[in-house]
């Protein structure tokens, strides 16, 4: 029993120096982004609770840079994402879990050969087609807005994770609901959508966090700073304030807050086990 | 003699009479009701989706490998294989490659390795857990952007690593600024970031390892390297050879971390196939050679994909 005990502590020892090593980035932003100007910020020794305590970077950069702006875009952009996702899996899974017809095999192994080809490597030719279907913010802002969803509107993993929710369904509630009188349609929303809710919610999560932290392809075809995703923002605050790090801390830090928040909401989506494999390369 | 039924997805193996048969009886009746039209009228939207973002560039990305743009932009022509044979001449291809491959060497291994650590100390009876775990997945949700940044800070010249390296009495470190460091500096990021990920699908594999086994070692008296090494790790093998090849495929798409930290430099000491693809394509137009590229990052990309669909992944995708 007292061997046991040691051992714990051991355990607890390396644990808390893991977590430590996991957020100690971003106490040191968070630090830094509270350090007024009469704080060396390159101060040796290094001080982590700031002598020259300040909000002012806070409401500096708050100030210079339209962080609503940013974060009503993300929330568009992966809001939209998502609904896509949702939408396009759920109709796309049902038919591969559940009916048979000419052509299942080929769509069912074209939508498996989706998940090797990475975006990176194609990237080039979905920036031209974007291009030549004006889904550009250029054009207007809406069409700005559809063009950063539409190549990630439906993923192969979203699909099959709708087939494989749809396959555990019994057969029997499909019938029953036809011989009550329900068309295919009705059997599809009104049956067969309320039970694979649970996965509903995964595919959801996952594709607002993928979507969310997006940067490659909004960092390619956004040319309005008033159209920027957070993640496009917080990487221009390194132009914007050049070597000003109070301000890059603090305005990273600010775009950090929401997703961090709907992480606590949703943490047992992520920790408890049950999705492993759930989230985008 | 009875007849032994399932409705369940391979009903059809236990039917003795196929007439009678639960699930051929399904299929004749669902195909009655939804008739013929209504798996292609779903299947559509997204069918659309996919061919316009994903097959056709995909078959583009070929095409372009062999067209010349660096003329004229509007008006390119085709150049064969020139694309390649300049690409397979160029010592910044080799240098882009060898530093992905590696980012792979290095990444890879620390990422199969020390999660699957992480997650037998987490799966110990111990207090605590949830907020461990939480800490250690922080990283994974928040933006690659903002984690590059919060490096870069500690990075600095002038930044806190370097007063750890001085006050141990070595010399500071110009871990983003000179060429040796640089993307060793930038790896630390990615593997920083993609504990957690792997450290919860580790976490479930464990799971699924019986408790007998443990209580056998506990009774043989073994110690707790041994219970793991004859143990778990024979267990969970195939997770193992999963997240190998998971982080294998992500470690081959790293960008925005040498876009935020490095842009490639210095000396395209950083520089990763990615990033290089990018830097030809958006910066310097040349959209052929860069199509080339491509096509180099699609096919290791896909042989790695293979591998896992065919090996570990094969019950998830079985039609």
């Amino acid at each position: 029993m007292k061997n046991l005990k040691v051992k714990n502590i051991y355990i607890h020892i390396i644990l808390i120096a893991v977590s430590l090593l996991s957020v100690f980035p971003f106490i040191w932003l968070i630090s830094t982004s509270l350090k007024g100007p009469d704080e060396n910020i390159f101060a040796y020794p290094p001080a982590i609770i700031p002598s020259d305590f300040t909000f002012a970077n806070y409401s500096g950069v708050w100030k210079k840079v339209d962080f609503i702006a940013y974060f009503v875009n993300s929330m568009i952009v992966a809001g939209g994402t998502v609904l896509l996702n949702l939408i396009l899996s759920a109709m796309a899974g049902y038919p591969l879990a559940r009916m048979e017809f000419k052509g299942k095999k080929i769509a069912f192994f074209s939508i498996l050969a989706t998940i090797m080809i990475p975006f990176q490597a194609i990237m080039l030719p979905v920036y031209l087609i974007t291009l030549k279907l004006h889904l550009v913010d250029s054009v207007n802002n809406f069409a700005g807005y559809v063009g950063l969803i539409m190549p990630f509107a439906v993923s192969a993993f979203g699909i099959f994770l709708m087939r494989q929710a749809f396959l555990g369904i019994p057969k029997e509630m499909e019938e029953a609901a036809i011989v009550d009188g329900c068309n295919v349609w009705q059997v599809f929303t009104r049956v067969l959508i309320p039970m694979v809710k649970p996965s509903l919610a995964v595919l959801a999560i996952f594709t607002f966090i993928g979507s969310w932290g997006e940067f490659l392809w909004p960092s390619i075809v956004l040319t309005k700073e008033s159209m920027y995703t957070l993640p496009v923002g917080v990487n221009n605050l390194q132009g914007m304030f050049s070597s000003n790090w109070r301000f890059i801390a603090a305005g990273s830090i600010l775009a950090t807050i929401p997703i961090v928040i709907f992480f606590l909401a949703m943490q047992r989506y992520f920790i408890s086990g049950e999705n492993e494999g759930a989230v985008k390369g | 003699m009875t007849v032994k039924v399932t409705t369940g997805g391979s009903g059809l193996n236990e039917c003795y009479i196929l007439e009678n048969c639960p699930a051929v009886l399904y299929n004749n009746f669902m195909f009655k009701y939804y008739g013929k039209y209504a798996p292609y009228l779903f299947l559509l939207p997204a069918g659309i989706v996919l061919l316009i973002f994903f097959f056709i560039p995909f078959f583009q990305t070929f095409l372009l490998s062999f067209m010349d743009y660096s003329n004229n932009i509007y008006h390119p022509v085709f150049a064969g294989l020139e694309n390649y044979v300049k690409l397979f001449h160029s010592h910044i291809f080799y240098k882009v490659l060898w530093n992905t491959f590696l980012y792979l060497f290095v990444a890879v291994p620390v990422l199969a390795v020390f999660p699957l650590f992480i997650a037998i100390l987490i799966n110990q009876k111990i207090r605590g857990v949830t907020l461990y775990k939480i800490l250690i997945y922080l990283p994974v949700i928040v933006s690659i952007v903002v984690a590059a940044i919060a490096f870069k800070w500690l990075y600095a010249d002038q930044g806190i690593l370097n007063y750890i390296v001085t006050s141990l009495r070595l010399k500071p470190v110009g871990w983003l600024t000179s060429p040796e460091w640089a993307l060793y500096s930038v790896i630390i990021v990615t593997i920083w970031k993609g504990i957690g990920y792997y450290m919860i699908i580790y976490l479930a594999a464990l799971m699924s390892v019986p408790k007998e086994l443990y209580e056998a070692c506990d009774i043989d008296g073994a110690d707790f390297l041994t219970k793991h090494l004859t143990v778990t790790i024979p267990h969970i093998m195939p997770t193992i050879a999963l997240v190998t090849t998971i982080s294998a495929i992500s470690a081959m798409k790293v960008f925005a971390e040498i876009y935020v930290m490095t842009k490639g430099g210095p000396l395209n000491s950083s520089k990763t196939i990615v990033y290089y693809i990018y830097e030809r394509a958006f910066e310097n137009l040349d959209l052929g050679y860069a199509s080339a590229m491509a096509v180099v990052l699609l096919v290791i990309v896909m042989i790695f994909s293979l591998i896992n669909i065919f090996c570990f992944e094969r019950n998830k995708y079985q039609i």
